[in-house]
């Protein structure tokens, strides 16, 4: 396989931006900062891009430039759509009110748009939650015991399931005084809820050590021949900087305590 | 009236229009509700100006008053400024040359800049973001996963039966993922299915009818005016 320079370039930028965040590791350190700062900067950047490009630009801007330009008896290249009308001014001009927050004098009209916000959130959340999460999952919860295509195994995990849900929703009753049989049953509940929250660790754990053993094949990858040994040679220039920059910062301490 | 009933009203109309909307299968209902979230979209594609003003303000502070590290701020301006500019540059040359919006010959002075859209494979940001932000994420978030796996030897301790319950979940689950799980014991995937499938399923349906209770007691409290922190601090003349 033939490795153009710019393959190589992007390896030495990976394997450089790569083991700058995994010296965090040793400890914090400018070279973690460096890479900390600069995740930061073209994250925020391509984030006002993509705001732009993928939403602001075709779903505001344009259609709106096209509406005007209709208005003013200009020919469009394809006629308008039901969504392209002077509704859209709504979102801009709630959007220019939230600007309003950067000042002091004006910064309660950014409240029309929270509230705009908030009030069709609440009422587009309100019936689907109550669908999603409410019916749709109580209907699995209260499934047949026992029937013709149902199995033993299944009665007793449905039934498993039952006990689970009821026993988690009990502990989380607080209008009930937990004593007596409501204490033996909330701690049935604690028992499922740190089943699930280890089911919940491990599967997180195995998801990010996959992430690391993604990254690790990588720098191994790149550690050859063909990548002129990215991944060694910036290994030894990163710890041999940061060497030299504790070195500097002990050799530094000791004059800073003296003029303290 | 004008800073504290108003955007009241507007919360309580926008409530009552969407759960009434949930009930009406109506292409316009429908329409609406698309509408609507696009309009929400905007509004925070717009608000998103706040955050970068934050940040802007934030780093611009660090590096006027030279606290320590304001190197770095700079390192985040001028990494902010790339992506920017990696962005709208094609962009801006392609509005304003017409030629090469036309698809002829671009002007030979900017055929440096790739005329390609943004967020599309061969344009710099696109660049950028595989060879900058995606090899910084992926070593972000698996980064973690040594902390957690640290965390997890100082704190799992099987000291009572609830702890030892989490511990043994965790360690099957962990096992059931990796080949040596299955070398142990051909048993342990199947085991893991049915963690997954009942205690899991079991635990997180009751926490998502909990969840579901507060998101439905905190919207109407929304929509009734009854929560009001919205509004902001103590000033709700």
């Amino acid at each position: 396989m033939t490795v153009t320079p710019m393959q190589i370039l992007e390896a030495w930028l990976a394997v450089g931006f790569t083991l700058m965040i995994y010296s965090f590791l040793y400890k914090d350190n400018p070279l973690f900062k460096l890479g900390e700062y600069m995740y930061v900067g073209l994250t925020a950047g391509w984030g006002v891009c993509s705001a732009w490009f993928n939403v602001v630009w075709p779903d505001l801007i344009e259609p709106l430039s096209r509406v005007f330009k209709s208005y003013l008896g200009a020919t469009l290249d394809k006629p308008l759509s039901h969504n392209e009308n002077l509704l859209l001014l709504i979102p801009l001009i709630l959007g220019i009110l939230m600007l309003t927050r950067f000042s002091p004098k004006l910064g309660w009209l950014s409240r029309y748009t929270f509230a705009f916000i908030l009030g069709t959130a609440s009422g587009i959340a309100i019936p689907l939650t109550v669908s999603a999460n409410l019916f749709k999952q109580m209907e699995p919860t209260l499934k047949p015991l026992f029937g013709k295509d149902i199995s033993a195994w299944m009665t007793v995990n449905t039934l498993l399931i039952l006990i689970g849900v009821v026993s988690v929703l009990i502990y989380f009753f607080f209008s009930l005084e937990h004593k007596g049989i409501i204490k033996k049953v909330a701690r049935i509940g604690i028992f499922y809820m740190m089943v699930s929250f280890g089911a919940a660790f491990g599967y997180t754990v195995m998801a990010r050590e996959s992430l690391a053993i993604g990254r690790m094949t990588k720098l191994v990858k790149w550690a050859g021949q063909d990548y002129y040994y990215a991944s060694i040679i910036l290994l030894v220039v990163i710890a041999g900087l940061i060497a030299l920059l504790e070195m500097l910062s002990k050799k530094s301490k000791p004059a800073d305590d003296s003029t303290g | 009236m004008i800073k504290r009933q108003i955007p009241l009203m507007i919360a309580f109309v926008m409530g009552i229009l969407f759960i009434i909307q949930f009930f009406v299968p109506h292409q316009l209902s429908q329409d609406l509700l698309t509408g609507v979230n696009k309009w929400l979209m905007i509004i925070g594609g717009i608000s998103l100006l706040l955050g970068i003003n934050s940040l802007v303000h934030f780093h611009y502070v660090q590096i006027k008053r030279e606290t320590p590290g304001w190197g770095f701020s700079l390192v985040m301006f001028l990494c902010f400024g790339l992506a920017l500019v990696a962005g709208f540059l094609p962009s801006i040359v392609m509005w304003f040359v017409e030629p090469a919006k036309a698809g002829a010959e671009p002007v030979k002075w900017l055929s440096f800049i790739p005329l390609i859209p943004p967020f599309e494979p061969g344009s710099t940001l696109f660049w950028i973001f595989r060879n900058g932000i995606s090899p910084f994420m992926a070593t972000m978030f698996s980064m973690i996963g040594f902390f957690i796996a640290s965390a997890a030897f100082r704190a799992f301790r099987a000291r009572s039966l609830e702890a030892t319950l989490l511990l043994i979940a965790a360690v099957i689950i962990m096992l059931g993922q990796t080949p040596i799980g299955q070398m142990l014991w051909q048993g342990i995937p199947d085991i893991m299915v049915w963690i997954f499938s009942v205690p899991n399923t079991a635990a997180k349906r009751a926490i998502w009818f909990g969840i579901t209770m507060g998101t439905i007691a905190f919207s109407l409290r929304i929509i009734f005016g009854i929560e009001r922190a919205y509004l902001g601090g103590t000033d709700q003349k």
